[in-house]
């Protein structure tokens, strides 16, 4: 049990899955940071991306990896028209509105999905997908590490936009007081929909790192918003960097927990359970996060 | 005085069902509406008349059923000794959750995301442990016999569900007229107000989620008598959870006729749906979504917004 070699993959193995629960959270913590609400769509936003990818690549033969800019663009589409035209008007405001029509907006999107491409579970075949590198004696795929290379370098991206750009001022500025920003002319209902599709574009790219070694079907999202909460409240809410670490040390939790499960017995379930224990831990003791320190 | 007329009206009214009606399908969607009444009331407790928006209402449902279930099953006890215990297991559970969020002072998104949580941990519990019949989930024998709290007929589940039903409307007309209840409209309206004029703000939510828990857990009792099966998908999942929620926030949250009234529409939507588009898969689910989203939008008051009087 103690093999060096089998805990070493297991934490390359966390590491990687790491990188690709960070890449949802970054989303999840852009729209949170800025319109301080809690978008429960999201892992059906995820899921919607995830068919994008596989009908992208089973109808039209285009790659996963090519199609992250056609996948990003329409997914930046979608959030940006949802918060536009549903959310931001159906919320009057109140925080629990908008938690109730950001659920019902997941509701509608699962089933419509279920409906329309059933509850089949679809997986891709790409000629890579079982490639994998040898480090220190640890197999890992190389679509996973693609997914590691890809959150650090939207992390990186996001990280510029917000602190580089005019946009990102902007959205810094009504993040931090939305009616000063109006009163300076800043369009706030315009910079909390930009926020919203680019937050939900951040899915995008996550689902087409994902696709090649994962699979899609209707209610694939659900297991991921509760990753994703854990994650962002673990970075501490609205923290680019904290959603970054937050997804490796969800990612390499979940590793651990599901070899400590096998070991002990009780199944992989419990890579699962370890999450939903520090999500629950860290909002009773840490609500503001293992890194985050403000407010 | 109005209000308790209205329940017994209503009552009376439910009571007398069977002997008028005789179809099988119809008393079904009359006891699955009731049960949908059930559920919306033990939300509407905590959600609507405390303000606190629980996602995860299922951990209570699911921890009625399996200890309805595992107490018949495993240990061959009476279910009219087994059903006070899984109420008492969800009040309990209630209180776990309560003692642990409350005391923390979580409120708002991050107590319906933890609400959540906590019911994602029990399905995945259910799921691993042979105890709980894990992932093939656990068949009650059928009995047939009062004795058991089973029925040969419909109308006998209809009174179960009824009496449950019945308790849940006492619940209200209770909150609607204690200081119990006063005290718990006034930490919904204002948390901080309410703490100054001397509210124990922690012991009024421990008290509402405990007696919305118990509720719920007649829910699943109702659940595993009636239908007899019970996985930790249907017992833990989101399904219930979101059951709950919507009956009172259609119908009108806070109010005593709330989750009535929007169990019967939204059951009424949903056999309206069944009959356009036959049994498609996950139609009848989206348009809930639709309808909670609509709701939220322009009748944030509920349905029954549309019955208040002007001025008041």
């Amino acid at each position: 049990m103690a093999d060096p070699t089998i805990l070493f993959a297991a934490f390359l193995n966390g590491l990687t899955q790491g990188a690709v629960y960070a890449l949802i959270a970054l989303g999840l913590t852009l729209i949170y940071g800025v319109l301080h609400i809690i978008n429960f769509a999201h892992g059906a936003a995820l899921m919607v991306a995830l068919y994008g990818v596989y009908y992208l690549f089973t109808g039209l033969g285009i790659d996963p990896f090519l199609a992250l800019p056609i996948v990003m663009g329409a997914m930046f589409a979608l959030g940006y028209a949802l918060q536009r035209f549903v959310i931001g008007r159906a919320s009057h405001g109140r925080d629990e509105n908008i938690l109730l029509v950001t659920l019902g907006l997941a509701i509608v999107m699962e089933n419509v999905a279920l409906y329309v491409f059933r509850a089949d579970t679809r997986t891709i075949e790409t000629a890579y997908a079982f490639a994998t590198v040898d480090i220190l004696g640890a197999l890992v795929a190389i679509p996973k590490l693609a997914a590691l290379g890809g959150a650090l370098a939207m992390a990186a991206a996001l990280f510029l936009l917000i602190t580089r750009t005019d946009l990102g001022r902007a959205i810094r500025a009504v993040a931090k007081e939305r009616q000063g920003a109006r009163l300076v002319g800043i369009d706030v209902d315009h910079v909390f929909a930009m926020s919203f599709g680019i937050g939900f574009a951040c899915l995008g790219a996550a689902a087409c790192f994902l696709m090649p070694a994962y699979y899609v079907n209707p209610t694939v999202g659900s297991g991921f918003v509760l990753i994703a909460f854990t994650t962002v409240v673990l970075g501490g809410m609205g923290s680019f960097g904290g959603a970054l670490a937050g997804g490796f040390v969800v990612g390499i939790a979940e590793s651990f927990g599901g070899l400590a499960g096998i070991a002990l017995g009780a199944g992989e379930n419990m890579g699962q359970l370890a999450i939903f224990t520090i999500f629950i831990a860290v909002l009773l003791f840490r609500p503001q996060g293992l890194f985050g320190a403000r407010t | 005085m109005r209000s308790l007329a209205g329940v017994a009206a209503f009552a009376v009214a439910t009571a007398l069902v069977p002997a008028f009606v005789t179809s099988g399908a119809v008393l079904n969607a009359v006891i699955l509406t009731l049960y949908a009444v059930l559920l919306g009331q033990a939300w509407n407790v905590l959600g609507g008349y405390g303000g606190q928006f629980s996602f995860g209402h299922a951990v209570f449902f699911g921890t009625g059923g399996y200890v309805m279930a595992v107490l018949q099953i495993r240990y061959g006890l009476s279910a009219w000794l087994a059903m006070p215990a899984a109420i008492g297991a969800g009040a309990a559970v209630g209180a776990l959750v309560g003692a642990l969020t409350f005391r923390y002072g979580l409120r708002g998104s991050y107590f319906a995301l933890v609400t959540l949580a906590f019911a994602e941990v029990f399905r995945i519990l259910a799921n691993t442990f042979a105890f709980t019949g894990a992932g093939v989930g656990l068949m009650l024998p059928l009995a047939d016999t009062p004795a058991q709290l089973q029925f040969g007929s419909r109308a006998g589940y209809l009174y179960l569900i009824l009496g449950f039903v019945l308790a849940g409307f006492a619940v209200h007309l209770w909150l609607g007229h204690s200081r119990f209840g006063a005290r718990l409209t006034a930490v919904r309206d204002n948390e901080a107000s309410a703490s100054a004029l001397g509210v124990n703000v922690f012991r009024v939510k421990l008290g509402a989620i405990m007696i919305s828990g118990a509720l719920m857990a007649a829910g699943g009792v109702f659940y595993i008598q009636y239908l007899h099966y019970l996985d930790p998908a249907i017992a833990y999942g989101p399904a219930v959870s979101v059951e709950a929620l919507l009956v009172p926030i259609v119908g009108g949250m806070g109010t005593l006729f709330g989750p009535l009234l929007g169990a019967v529409a939204l059951h009424a939507l949903s056999e309206g749906t069944r009959n356009l588009f036959g049994d498609a898969p996950g139609i009848s689910l989206a348009l809930y979504g639709v309808v909670l989203i609509v709701m939220v939008r322009y009748m944030p008051r509920g349905l029954i917004g549309l019955f208040a009087r002007r001025g008041r």
